[in-house]
């Protein structure tokens, strides 16, 4: 199937069910207004939390709120297209799986096409705010390497999210329950990734690159976007997530091959 | 009140039936409450005496707050009641000859002690064993301790108290998951569950301290470390009696209306 038609058919996807929210369209404010007062309420934790200080470990108050700004951005976005991936648990429950192997046509794109949630955008006006403030006061030199530093983080934080979604649907072959196991590594990175990842020390910062190579697209980016490094290679980091995503397509992949329906 | 009780096992029992869903939860917790330590950590080296709890105190707070999670939490509320008011079941629950709104408290009471009692025990030991930094600390006196029981379950009163008044309002709307995850955005915000409530600057939490947020989990957590003693200590106590009987009352006025016009939805 050409390219082309793949990203009609997405699109045909997102609008039903873009259509089917908005069906409900109180329940579609709310969810937006509710979401946006949580991230709402971390980003006043954070300047809380500031009130009393000037920096931890080097990083100011504007530097955090940008970091802050990029994950929720990168994950935001990673759950409105992802979340096909975050319910497919109940998708092969149903036995929904079986149909989908039946049609000629991407198994991925069918399984990120069953949902859109643009509902989940709320966070965004937070991340916005901050990545405003974040900005305004901050020494960043702006020209193309530092914008596209910038983008990278946000476009590379997303991949980086949807292969972990794509890792946990897979596990759902093999488990059919919801494991929720990842959690740790997506909720949990959302949450915590607002610092950088150096203040947590070196048994993490390892794990954070060997493992889920997180700091590709947080700490090693962001040196160079805040100037505390002259390493210009550092901003093309995030380009190394495409190699995490390959990988955890072939687990994916494992994953299929082994499925055995268990829906009725 | 036999009845109530017996709802109160029925839900204890069910609460014990995941064990797997446990083990998870054990090891996402002791992440999350260790990578909050470090933070606190990094921030205590520089700025130890400037910060308004010392950092053992914070460290206790973070895991208390884990080991006791599904006491003082709003958003995982009792999904059998929400499933009943959109689904029309609630009719079912109208039928018994028992007040709904004592039946759902002590449902609610019931769940979460089964599920707290399950996972606070796993939790504390392994905050006991952690490395000296983010090792968790006995309570600063007998005294304390005692109290700290006590106000944990007022603090769990306050809360159920308040989810149920969530539910009654959800008899108002047809879409009840946006008001709830609206408020429980809030709640946990006012708490004191995203950073403890000393943190906040002074102006805020004298607000925030007239609302019945600030006497769920921070007054147990607090008396628990000492960051909370002497007068202070009593009257959060006396405000946590005060806003348990305000929030159940106000709850059963609500019952009383919402049963004047109740409308089944779904059959």
């Amino acid at each position: 199937m050409g390219i082309k038609k793949t990203v009609t058919l997405y699109c045909k996807y997102a609008s039903i069910c873009v259509r089917s929210l908005m069906q409900y369209k109180v329940s579609f404010v709310l969810m937006i207004v509710a979401r946006f007062i949580i991230s709402f309420g971390e980003f006043l934790a954070i300047t809380f939390l500031f009130s009393g200080f000037e920096e931890i470990k080097g990083y100011t108050y504007s530097d955090i709120l940008l970091c802050f700004a990029v994950i929720q951005i990168s994950f935001v976005l990673a759950e409105v297209f992802g979340e096909g991936f975050q319910v497919f648990s109940g998708t092969v429950k149903r036995g929904e799986f079986d149909r989908m192997l039946l049609r000629p046509c991407s198994l991925i794109l069918q399984v990120i096409g069953t949902k859109f949630e643009i509902e989940r955008t709320g966070p965004l006006i937070t991340a916005g705010i901050m990545l405003w403030i974040g900005i305004r006061s901050s020494q960043i030199q702006w020209n193309v390497l530092t914008i596209w530093t910038l983008i990278a983080m946000i476009v590379g934080g997303t991949l980086l999210f949807i292969g972990l979604f794509m890792l946990g649907a897979s596990f759902c072959f093999y488990f059919i329950e919801d494991t929720s196991l990842l959690n740790v590594l997506t909720y949990g990175a959302k949450t915590h990734g607002k610092y950088p990842i150096d203040v947590y020390g070196k048994g993490i910062m390892g794990f954070c690159t060997y493992i889920i190579p997180y700091t590709l697209i947080q700490y090693y980016p962001l040196q160079y976007l805040l100037g505390k490094t002259t390493q210009w290679q550092f901003a093309f980091y995030p380009v190394g997530i495409i190699i995490f995503l390959i990988a955890c397509y072939m687990v994916w992949r494992i994953g299929v091959r082994n499925y055995r329906s268990c829906g009725s | 009140m036999k009845k109530y009780y017996l709802f109160f096992k029925l839900r204890f029992a069910a609460g014990v039936q995941y064990r797997m869903a446990s083990i998870t939860a054990l090891t996402t917790q002791l992440i999350w409450g260790l990578m909050e330590c470090l933070v606190y950590k990094v921030i205590a080296e520089t700025y130890g005496e400037y910060l308004p709890m010392n950092y053992t105190s914070i460290v206790a707070y973070i895991w208390l707050k884990e080991a006791f999670l599904v006491l003082f939490n709003t958003w995982n509320t009792d999904k059998d009641i929400f499933g009943m008011i959109m689904n029309g079941d609630v009719a079912y629950e109208l039928c018994r000859p028992f007040s709904v709104y004592s039946m759902w408290f002590s449902r609610s009471v019931g769940g979460r002690i089964s599920e707290a009692l399950l996972r606070c025990f796993p939790v504390l030991l392994c905050a006991f064993l952690m490395p000296k930094p983010y090792k968790m600390s006995l309570p600063v006196s007998g005294g304390a301790f005692g109290l700290f029981l006590l106000t944990t379950i007022l603090g769990m009163g306050i809360t159920v108290a308040f989810c149920t008044l969530v539910y009654m309002l959800c008899f108002f709307t047809i879409s009840p998951k946006g008001w709830k995850m609206v408020l429980v955005g809030a709640v946990d915000f006012l708490s004191g569950n995203i950073i403890p409530l000393p943190f906040f600057p002074a102006s805020v939490l004298k607000i925030v301290e007239w609302l019945p947020f600030a006497y769920m989990q921070n007054v147990p957590f607090r008396i628990y470390c000492g960051d909370m003693v002497g007068e202070e200590m009593f009257l959060a106590v006396f405000k946590q009696v005060f806003w348990l009987i305000v929030l159940i009352g106000l709850g059963v006025l609500l019952w009383k209306r919402v049963e004047n016009r109740i409308v089944v939805q779904g059959g």
